[in-house]
């Protein structure tokens, strides 16, 4: 039988996907199905993605401010081995993300990468053009339990720094690429002086506060924060984590579990004291981000607190209505990881949040429950208009970007 | 109904893979136990390359008789490809996922005729 090449099946050059395949290679299908959908002219924010900083650490402690800590940091990277990055804190060794090597861009991102530019740059353009993205919020990933440093100062060096490496490093290069800045949220004064130095930085569209931490939101302390960043209209983001040594969770044995609740349950407490303590009342204008806690946490905590708040509106004075009111109100919402096995619970927790205005899409690529645009186009029982909001155009609004497309596919 | 030929058959060796573009479509063809199953290239979960994963051996967690359990352990009767995206794992013999059986990868149709394999789509 003659086989014309037409009929002649080509082998894929990757047969399997592992830490050192091409983002471009992993995201094919991704990018197809952009295309498919016609993303070309649909705006599509990303407001959670990451990059793994302590690859550069020993390039990013050259950012400390202090000349003494920046020394050491310097010395502990040329000279010290088999050691984690200079000043971290955290569950190093615990980060069972990959699934035991199973998601591997997780794992690692060990592609080649010679662009000429910083590789953040390029594996973030890579990842935008692969999904159809036209802004990308990046996040660091280490960093986000620095909030339980034991050296309090501690977060103020390295905070300080990785936004100042970051700005001259990575968003300085590109401006589809933007961040919203480390807040070192356990010293308050310093977490002002962050905001004036950096409001208004390249790439700086708002400020963000790792969530897992043991400081009150609500507490006196932070007022002048909240104040400064509403006086500027710059949003509050709240990055949830999780973390191994909180003992509300001590009994958890697996990875599974602790990521299902700990990313979670600090937005929750959070959330909670926001609400109860009448921070929206206090700061009207100030608009707060939760971000990837997923949305499933939202309808259960807005019944909860509205049932206990009208038992008890006494403790919570400050209230003018209902906690789910100014959680559907004054708060806004990343998408990523969206619950989508139960539908029609997705369907109830997109109405209850009014995600037409408060929702924004977020990947969380690289992670291992990343999401896709496609995931909300596709959703039977949104309008489009709904769906471009959520997108694109909520977080143009939010952050004042241009909501000109800016991809090509 | 279009037939491509993939290779010759001795060419996927036990515990081996050849994942091919037929026109649009991809497949992934694995031999497992001696045998040849193919699959589209296609996680059911949210379409990534599932043919493009690593493959394990089924986790397991034995329970003694005292409903007890203390290691887990690898079952090499059953063979999973997890999805590189996000982990989604099924079997390469029945398709059918790690967990709840209505989850499933989408069968390809093989042929073999004279030592070649063929997808036939």
């Amino acid at each position: 039988m003659d086989i014309s090449n037409k009929d002649r099946a080509r082998e894929l050059p990757v047969q399997q996907i592992d830490v050192f395949t091409d983002t471009r290679d992993i995201l094919a299908h991704a990018n197809r199905a952009a295309k498919k959908r016609g993303f070309e002219d649909w705006l599509i924010c990303d407001v959670d993605a990451h990059h793994t900083e302590t690859i550069s650490w020993h390039e990013l402690v050259q950012y400390i401010e202090d000349p003494v800590i920046r020394h050491q940091a310097m010395l502990f990277h040329d000279e010290k081995m088999g050691t984690a990055s200079y000043g971290l804190n955290g569950d190093m060794g615990l980060k069972y993300q990959d699934v035991g090597g199973r998601i591997p861009h997780q794992a690692g991102i060990r592609e080649k990468v010679d662009d000429g530019v910083h590789r953040d740059v390029t594996l973030s353009r890579r990842a935008m053009s692969a999904l159809g993205v036209d802004y990308m919020v990046l996040f660091p990933t280490p960093m986000l339990t620095l909030g339980l440093h034991p050296q309090p100062e501690m977060e103020v060096y390295l905070g300080r720094a990785y936004n100042r490496w970051l700005i001259d490093k990575v968003l300085s290069k590109d401006d589809r690429l933007k961040t919203l800045a480390y807040l070192p949220f356990n010293v308050p004064k310093e977490a002002e002086r962050t905001i004036e130095e950096f409001s208004g930085q390249p790439g700086v569209i708002g400020f963000c506060v790792p969530s897992v931490r043991h400081k009150a939101v609500h507490h006196n302390d932070y007022m002048r924060i909240y104040a400064m960043l509403e006086e500027r209209n710059l949003p509050i983001a709240f990055h949830a984590a999780y973390h191994w040594q909180d003992q509300s969770l001590a009994t958890i044995n697996r990875f599974l579990g602790m990521h299902a609740l700990g990313f979670v349950w600090c937005n929750m407490v959070h959330m909670t004291n926001w609400i109860l303590n009448g921070i929206p009342e206090r700061f009207p204008k100030l608009k707060s981000i939760w971000v990837e806690s997923g949305l499933a946490w939202i309808p259960f905590l807005m019944q909860r607190l509205d049932d206990q708040y009208l038992m008890r509106p006494s403790e919570a004075p400050q209230l003018k209505k209902l906690p789910s009111e100014y959680m559907r109100e004054n708060c806004w919402y990343t998408t990523q990881p969206m619950e989508t096995v139960n539908m029609k619970a997705l369907q109830l927790t997109l109405e209850m949040i009014n995600a037409e205005s408060q929702l924004l899409f977020a990947s969380d690529w690289p992670h291992f429950d990343f999401d896709l645009p496609q995931e909300i186009y596709d959703l039977p029982f949104l309008s489009e208009q709904a769906k471009r909001n959520i997108l694109g155009l909520n977080a143009a609004k939010l952050f004042n970007l241009d909501p000109t497309v800016r991809k090509t596919l | 109904m279009a037939e491509y030929l993939v290779c010759s058959e001795d060419e996927i060796a036990d515990g081996g893979r050849k994942v091919v573009a037929c026109g649009e479509r991809e497949i992934g063809i694995f031999r497992v136990k001696g045998a040849l199953h193919a699959w589209h290239n296609m996680c059911p979960h949210r379409q990534g390359p599932i043919c493009q994963g690593r493959i394990y051996p089924q986790v397991i967690e034995p329970v003694d008789e005292r409903q007890e359990v203390r290691t887990l352990q690898y079952n090499e009767e059953n063979m999973h490809v997890a999805c590189p995206w996000h982990g989604w794992e099924f079997n390469l013999e029945t398709g059918r996922n790690a967990g709840p059986a209505k989850y499933r990868l989408h069968r390809a149709e093989l042929a073999i005729r004279e030592g070649q394999v063929y997808v036939v789509l």
